[in-house]
């Protein structure tokens, strides 16, 4: 049984303003910034919900890219925007309120940004 | 809109028992299923190390070398993991909470069987 | 213009269960700014799950909160069940909607104790809770927990309850709508509450939903949405009506939680007549390999897990988006332009799960 339906879109980072901007005027609400580092390289993945449908834009970057923020669409992105620059160090452009490191105050700092998975095969 | 809403309850209240326990002096509610704590039957244990396998919280640790089963009773989140998956049932879920303790610490159980270490895999062929 | 003054609010507060730290700008009575901060009891929760194995990390999950701690755990079980591949039985589904149901009642029946006690009704508060007690003993009954209730597992759930248990369950809930009836006819009709109530921390629909918020805080605003109708568990085959109210106010959300209690009732009684015999869990093999995002609404609005796997027994990430942290905007527009006295009402009046938050 499948619940809802979702898809992924694979888009680069210098289209994601445009891509969210145009789920922003067909009415899709945010859901959730997740971001997955994936061996080297950091996922993000934004979820829109409209309807109960997930549509999700999906940013593959590296540690040192600068991710254009969208707060200036969604306002309340803020809070996964500096969750994502706390616990992943992914550098984020022109948050509306940047709390520059000090959202989520952890004694290591980047502590998501290193994996330490066992990876055994079953 | 009403006024004195509350009345009714809040006298109902004054007249009836308390609803609380006056614990300890009274025993704590308990049902059969309630997760209290865990024990072990030490002499069925086949020190196989599942239950420490599957710990969630790394509570759990077996020593071969010293015969012991340990758990660490702060750590414990008393989930019933290590009760499900132990092969030879020798661990049991008690429902009485554990008593609460001034120091911290570990509690070390003697266990009499250890599994022997395996032989090589091409006995074991011979012998299926 | 008038002088601006900082008033720090919290982390500790009396009327805040948990830690939040909210910076209100002030002039004079009037709040005209709040910057908000968080990261006092952060755990790292979701780093857990590249050191558990994936059919471990459901007791992790299900500690993420307290309160809704089994749509934790279920959501996470749902989640590697749709990439896995895996057919829950039905008499799980049932159960787990069951025990879901309890979870919002007990949620509900929490805050509407804490939100009382937030505009300074103690009698009430302990009247919520001690109708709250009823729901933690059936908890504890049919689970084994009261607050951490540990039954749920990927491939269905860990303990069946019998027919002659769901029976009395079915019973008491009688006892239990007659009490909650007259819990909330105060709540609602009560003329001190409401006053106190009306009008406080209005959010527009277009904000709320703009905004990000879920559950009862946009429901409350018209904003019609509940995951609950994306049909996960047997939500799909029992019958319910969603509660909203249009005002956006402290009263509507909480006229909308009080009428909730009502609807769960009466889930957990479709379910109960409805419920089929057979298993309740299936044999899970394997490792799953993919990604899902699982989306379960809690007591408090919309719960996202996104969970991916790489084909091993360690799942790559697990991300756990909680309803408080997307809630959390649209309290900063409540919180714009009303009066000191009013900001715990404000803040207690999106049911706040800090801890869930910063998980």
């Amino acid at each position: 049984m499948t619940i809802g339906l979702q898809t992924i879109k694979p888009i680069e980072v210098s289209r994601l303003i445009g891509e969210v901007e145009t789920l922003k005027n067909a009415g899709y609400r945010l859901a959730a910034i997740s971001c997955v580092k994936v061996g080297e390289v950091f996922e993000i993945n934004y979820s829109f919900d409209k309807e109960y449908e997930l549509e999700n834009l999906r940013i593959t970057v590296t540690g040192d890219t600068e991710v254009p923020s969208i707060t200036g669409m969604y306002w309340g992105a803020f809070v996964y925007e500096n969750e994502m620059h706390d616990l992943f160090g992914i550098q984020v452009r022109g948050m509306n309120i940047d709390f520059k490191g000090t959202f989520i105050r952890t004694a290591i700092k980047y502590p998501f940004s290193v994996t330490t998975a066992k990876g055994e095969k079953p | 809109m009403t006024f004195f809403e509350m009345t009714k309850t809040a006298l109902r209240t004054i007249l009836s028992r308390p609803a609380t326990i006056l614990y300890p002096a009274q025993a704590a509610k308990k049902t059969g299923l309630s997760r209290g704590h865990v024990t072990i039957d030490p002499a069925r244990c086949i020190s196989c190390g599942t239950c420490q396998r599957k710990c969630p919280a790394q509570a759990i640790l077996i020593s071969k070398e010293a015969k012991t089963w340990q758990i660490d009773r702060f750590r414990c989140v008393v989930c019933n993991s290590c009760v499900d998956t132990c092969p030879v049932k020798c661990l049991f879920m008690d429902t009485q909470y554990s008593a609460p303790a001034t120091a911290k610490g570990v509690e070390v159980v003697a266990i009499t069987y250890v599994k022997p270490v395996k032989p090589p895999a091409g006995k074991t062929e011979s012998t299926g | 213009m008038t002088k601006q003054i900082v008033v720090p609010f919290g982390p500790q507060h009396p009327v805040l269960p948990e830690p939040i730290h909210l910076d209100l700008v002030l002039e004079d009575e009037r709040v005209v700014d709040v910057i908000p901060s968080i990261g006092y009891i952060h755990r790292g929760f979701e780093k857990l799950v590249e050191k558990r194995e994936f059919t471990e990390y459901t007791y992790v999950a299900e500690r993420t909160c307290g309160i809704c701690s089994f749509i934790h755990g279920m959501t996470y079980c749902v989640g590697i069940e749709q990439i896995m591949k895996i057919d829950v039985p039905e008499r799980a589904q049932y159960l787990r909607t069951i025990w879901s149901e309890y979870s919002r009642l007990h949620s509900h029946l929490l805050w509407l104790g804490l939100f009382a006690d937030s505009f300074g009704f103690e009698n009430l508060f302990m009247n919520a809770w001690r109708i709250r007690e009823r729901v933690l003993d059936v908890f504890e009954q049919t689970t084994g927990g009261r607050v951490i209730q540990g039954s749920c597992k990927i491939g269905g759930v860990r303990r069946d309850i019998t027919n002659e248990k769901l029976d009395e369950m079915a019973k008491g809930l009688d006892v239990l709508d007659r009490e909650m009836q007259e819990l909330t006819n105060v709540f609602l009709h009560d003329a001190t509450v409401k006053h106190r109530l009306r009008n406080v921390g209005i959010i527009s629909r277009n904000d709320a939903y703009m905004t990000g918020a879920v559950g009862p805080t946009a429901r409350g605003s018209g904003v019609a949405i509940d995951m609950r109708k994306l049909g996960y568990g047997a939500y799909g085959k029992l019958n319910f009506q969603m509660v909203t109210d249009s005002c956006g106010d402290c009263y509507s959300r909480c006229l909308v939680r009080s009428k909730e209690l009502f609807a769960s009732t009466d889930l957990i009684r479709q379910a109960i007549k409805k419920i089929p015999d057979g298993p309740v869990d299936v044999k899970v093999t394997g490792a799953p390999d993919g990604e899902y995002f699982t989306r379960a609404e809690q007591p408090r609005g919309e719960l996202v897990h996104y969970i991916k796997g790489n084909g091993t027994k360690f799942l790559v990430r697990s991300r756990i988006r909680t309803p408080t942290l997307t809630n959390i905007p649209p309290l900063i527009k409540m919180l714009q332009g009303c009066e000191l006295a009013d900001v715990p009402v404000i803040v207690l009046s999106i049911d706040p799960c800090i801890s869930c938050t910063e998980r």
